[in-house]
């Protein structure tokens, strides 16, 4: 009872900071594109437009949910959930240093993996239970786009893996100890990029946001949702870009560790290290979409298939290689 | 070769990164939103706004009912009935803008010989209830009573350009 009680306490303790980094991604996000654009952005609700997130939910939360007529009504409801859930469970195998994690279990490589690739089905679904035609392209584009960016990022983790011996991200992050040469950015530069295109990708975000497409499918799988129903499938997006975010700076820009290691003070590993590189990480989702057009659909497909998994195999080949080989600094 | 430097270039994201550096070159620019109720854009002086009908310094109304300004209206908005007054001048006893027709061209403005039919500066106005956005001819002599002096300084302004 008491364990159970802690491990409550625990998810509250990752879950509130993490929807407040979401609302607070949201206005960096409008405030950002504006200022890219020449432009304020939000400037008017409270000091400087600093509580725009919270009258945005307040606003949201109080309109009225719309089904359709000729929706599925049963999983019209369920996808934002089914959308959700996988996108804050894959928080629980985040460390965020190390010895804050809340689950550290030996196969959370494989966990994040099961579950980023599980919350397509949010999308899928609520293409189809809406019974439109544009919801339901939205939804087929996705379907496509997912299958096939997944296996370049299913590949690109299978490097990071090799490098480092092992599935559990607090190894990984272990592994790339000594300094910012020795973190995996270096050895799987291919695999880092490809992984982090691909995660643009797979949380449908500008330039690969066909799914929702407001140009052309008006707003895609969820143009039929309203209310505290799209509010879910915002606050998804938006969390499955800050995992992302975080997962690239553990993977590969490491973690919780200090750039300067050996140096006194600033040497030292912790939190900030990681949240730093996440907001990196964050910022350039924000920027790619404050500069990029969208991708034509073929474009997309020919990118994923013909492109991103070629260089990871080859990649894969010569990672091998060199860990079968011990080279230093990273694989001694 | 060409292709082989078109090939070499999309690898390395060049135009991508080119795009970017533009990005994020402006999200340091200076930036040029005029922040409305606080700020506001320079107007010129020959704003084309609310419309006002002017009186001369005797407080005789300039309008003289010829409906030039009626006939040149390419949206039909003005509406005006004469009759001749007492003292034998022709004077309206109608004069009608119907702010939701009128299209802010200017014609009435030019077309007056009297320089009687105006529009002044004013851009900021609304209306609560059906049939407000008649102007009648009370409500556009009061303006053009309240705002005579800056009219006046306008027409002044721009006069040696015209």
């Amino acid at each position: 009872m008491v364990e159970l009680l802690e491990i409550l306490f625990k998810i509250g303790l990752l879950v509130t900071p993490l929807m407040l980094a979401v609302a607070y991604l949201t206005y960096a996000e409008r405030k950002l594109i504006g200022y890219m654009q020449v432009r304020m952005g939000p400037n008017r609700v409270g000091p400087k437009g600093w509580l725009q997130p919270i009258a945005d939910a307040v606003k949201l939360a109080f309109k009225e949910i719309i089904i359709p007529t000729n929706a599925n009504r049963y999983l019209f409801v369920l996808a934002p959930v089914l959308s959700i859930g996988p996108a804050l469970a894959a928080w629980a195998v985040i460390p965020f240093s190390d010895e804050m994690v809340l689950a550290d279990i030996d196969a959370s490589l494989l966990y994040i993996l099961a579950l980023t690739s599980v919350s397509v089905y949010g999308v899928i679904v609520a293409g189809w239970a809406s019974n439109s035609k544009y919801s339901f392209l939205g939804a087929m584009r996705s379907a496509a786009q997912i299958v096939a960016y997944e296996i370049a990022m299913g590949f690109a983790l299978v490097g990071v893996l090799m490098a480092a011996h092992s599935l559990n991200l607090g190894e990984i992050v272990r592994a790339q100890a000594g300094g910012v040469l020795n973190w995996f950015w270096l050895p799987l530069l291919p695999l880092f990029l490809v992984y982090f295109i691909s995660g643009v990708a797979e949380t449908n975000r500008a330039p690969f946001d066909v799914a929702e497409g407001e140009s052309e499918i008006v707003a895609g799988f969820h143009v039929e949702y309203s209310g505290m129903t799209f509010a879910v499938f915002f606050l998804a997006e938006y969390a499955n870009i800050l995992l992302i975010s975080v997962l690239c700076a553990l993977m590969f820009w490491g973690g919780w560790l200090s750039p300067f290691e050996g140096v006194p003070w600033l040497g030292e590993p912790g939190l900030h290290w990681l949240l730093a590189k996440s907001a990196f990480f964050a910022f350039c989702f924000i920027w790619f979409r404050a500069t990029f057009p969208r991708y034509r659909y073929d474009q997309i497909m020919r990118l994923g298939w013909k492109v991103f998994i070629p260089i990871t195999i080859v990649w894969l080949v010569l990672l091998a290689a060199a860990v079968v080989a011990k080279l230093p600094p990273w694989f001694d | 070769m060409n292709v082989l430097r078109h090939w070499i270039k999309s690898l390395f994201l060049y135009e991508l990164l080119l795009g970017m550096r533009l990005t994020g070159r402006n999200l340091f620019a200076r930036k040029i939103t005029v922040r409305y109720p606080e700020e506001r854009a320079p107007q010129s002086v020959r704003f084309r706004g609310l419309h006002a009908l002017r009186r001369y310094p005797n407080g005789e109304e300039r309008c003289i009912a010829c409906k030039l300004c009626e006939a040149v209206c390419p949206a039909l908005a003005i509406t005006i009935d004469s009759e001749e007054r007492r003292d034998g001048t022709r004077r309206t006893t109608r004069y009608d803008i119907d702010l939701f027709k009128c299209i802010y061209c200017g014609f009435c403005e030019e077309a007056c010989p009297v320089d009687s039919i105006v529009e002044t500066r004013i851009y900021e106005y609304h209306f609560e209830n059906r049939g407000e956005q008649i102007m009648t001819k009370e409500k556009l002599l009061a303006i053009g009573d309240k705002y005579e002096a800056e009219i006046a300084a306008d027409r002044t302004a721009d006069a040696p350009y015209r």
